[in-house]
């Protein structure tokens, strides 16, 4: 442990944006899972809060519905001691045409320091963080990258089997419209696991093949195989058309059930980014039962939050005083 | 680089510590002993296994990064700092307790680690123990148990070695 931090002392955290987990490299994801380590007995404290960001100011700005990721990240915020300004299109300018770099100016000026923003445009972030000089982190643009969510899925499947190295990781379901999908794949790849994509053709987006993983169109066949399964939400919300002919189908062939847990290893690690359809693509006895690390992915993207808003904060220090 | 204690006197300066501790402390005190990360959690350590057939209470352990709560985190800095936890697994409220590091210089760390502590709880007691107290001191922080007092330029700094995570027990000035 100790021989690790003056190893890492050679590191330099130099990002004050977190736009996704495609141009990370495996030495930064691991830093950000590191640093989250530091962050996650926090909640056992008797004062569960640390003066580290006193005085900065953090902005949720959330374009789509969100209850776990915004939540997260005011309370990773509040717990570093910075302020927190809620913002939601319904109550602000941009329900009267603002556009999002100008609500991002204005809230500039008034001295934010990082701007938390989830988009449904992929790309959003990438935007705003060429506009404006505060920090930006993604949480969850379009069907692009959703990067803390990836990153407490590795951090979870870390904590329980140490590694990720050639763990045989599945992602099933709606790939198509699914941007933790995306980054997971960058996330877990890079770690050296070897990810399985598992869906209807019809959820599997164009492109897939020239990613770094493999393509199954049947549960079934590749469940015995799979250490770690991460079931994603059909996302009705997002569907145009018909992708299934009906849930109880889908739930019938992709569902993860009771039944088709007793194929699957007995210490698979079931996981879900959540909210969950409960009985569609996951039973809720397989949701609650012992293999289901669900809540503990919950509890550790608190950290992994507090340790991103750390390190892209040391990051705006160090270059603000370079420029 | 040059060479402050060598293997022997590094053991000595401990031995050092070890005396002042049980001359000042009686024996049946609860006692739980806190190394700052990372060259402080060493000497805690070797501290525990020293005090321990002499403490008939309780003897605790625990170890503390300061990372979050520096002084200086809003300047910017030569290398990266990394966030560890902090692993204290007891309640500090009422306790002794012993505040262990390895070189006390500015006194900066160490207004940290105090205020790390008190997030904790509130202890009954605060002391602290240094392997080497270097001069220089920035802020009004004197240690308790000192295993080698010396002045050191203000332009070079002191760096503890120890076996369990370095080559061998030395402290060198570079």
């Amino acid at each position: 442990m100790m021989g690790g931090k003056r190893k890492s002392k050679k590191f330099q955290w130099s990002r004050k944006h977190l736009i996704g987990l495609s141009d990370l490299s495996r030495q930064e994801i691991e830093f950000i899972l590191d640093t989250a380590q530091g962050f996650e007995k926090f909640s056992t404290r008797s004062i569960k809060k640390a003066p580290t960001l006193r005085g900065k100011v953090v902005v949720n700005m959330f374009f789509e519905d969100s209850t776990r990721t915004r939540n997260s990240f005011t309370l990773a915020a509040s717990r570093l001691s910075a302020d927190v300004i809620e913002f939601s299109k319904k109550a602000s300018a941009v329900s009267k045409g603002e556009t999002l770099i100008d609500t991002a100016r204005n809230l500039e000026a008034m001295g934010v320091d990082v701007v938390v923003i989830r988009h449904g445009a992929g790309g959003a972030p990438k935007l705003l963080s060429r506009s404006i000089n505060a920090c930006v982190v993604n949480a969850g643009d379009g069907f692009h990258e959703h990067p803390t969510q990836a990153l407490l899925d590795v951090y979870t499947i870390r904590r329980e089997r140490g590694s990720l190295e050639g763990l045989k990781i599945g992602i099933v379901g709606d790939i198509t419209h699914s941007r933790v999908a995306r980054s997971d794949i960058y996330a877990m790849t890079k770690l050296g696991a070897e990810v399985t994509l598992i869906g209807p053709p019809t959820l599997m987006p164009g492109g897939v093949g020239n990613l770094p993983v493999k393509i199954s169109y049947n549960l079934d066949e590749v469940i015995e195989d799979l250490d770690v399964i991460n079931m994603l939400r059909i996302q009705f919300e997002r569907m145009g058309g018909n992708p299934f002919p009906s849930v109880r189908e889908y739930s019938h062939y992709f569902g993860l059930t009771a039944d088709r847990m007793k194929r699957a290893k007995p210490d698979i690690i079931v996981m879900h980014p959540g909210p969950i359809n409960r009985g569609l693509e996951i039973e809720s006895e397989v949701a609650d039962g012992p293999n289901s690390v669900i809540l503990k992915q919950v509890a550790n993207g608190l950290a992994i939050r507090m340790g991103v808003l750390f390190l892209v904060n040391q990051a705006a220090t160090q270059k603000g005083k370079e420029e | 680089m040059e060479t402050l204690l060598n293997t022997k006197q590094v053991n000595e300066a401990i031995r050092e510590i070890v005396k002042q501790i049980k001359s000042d402390i009686p024996a049946h005190t609860d006692i739980a002993i806190i190394g700052i990360r990372s060259r402080g959690e060493i000497l805690a350590q070797r501290l525990n296994t020293t005090l321990k057939g002499h403490f008939s209470g309780r003897l605790l352990s625990g170890t503390l990064d300061i990372t979050l709560y520096r002084d200086d985190l809003n300047e910017p800095k030569e290398t990266q700092l990394a966030v560890r936890s902090t692993e204290i697994d007891f309640d500090i409220t009422d306790k002794l307790i012993l505040l262990v590091d390895d070189v006390l210089h500015t006194g900066r760390s160490v207004r940290a680690a105090m205020d790390a502590l008190t997030d904790f709880g509130r202890p009954r007691l605060m002391r602290l123990a240094v392997l080497v107290d270097r001069g220089h001191h920035e802020y009004p922080i004197c240690a308790d148990y000192v295993g080698i007092k010396t002045e050191v330029d203000q332009s070079r700094s002191v760096h503890v070695h120890f076996t369990e995570t370095d080559k061998e027990d030395r402290v060198t000035i570079e």
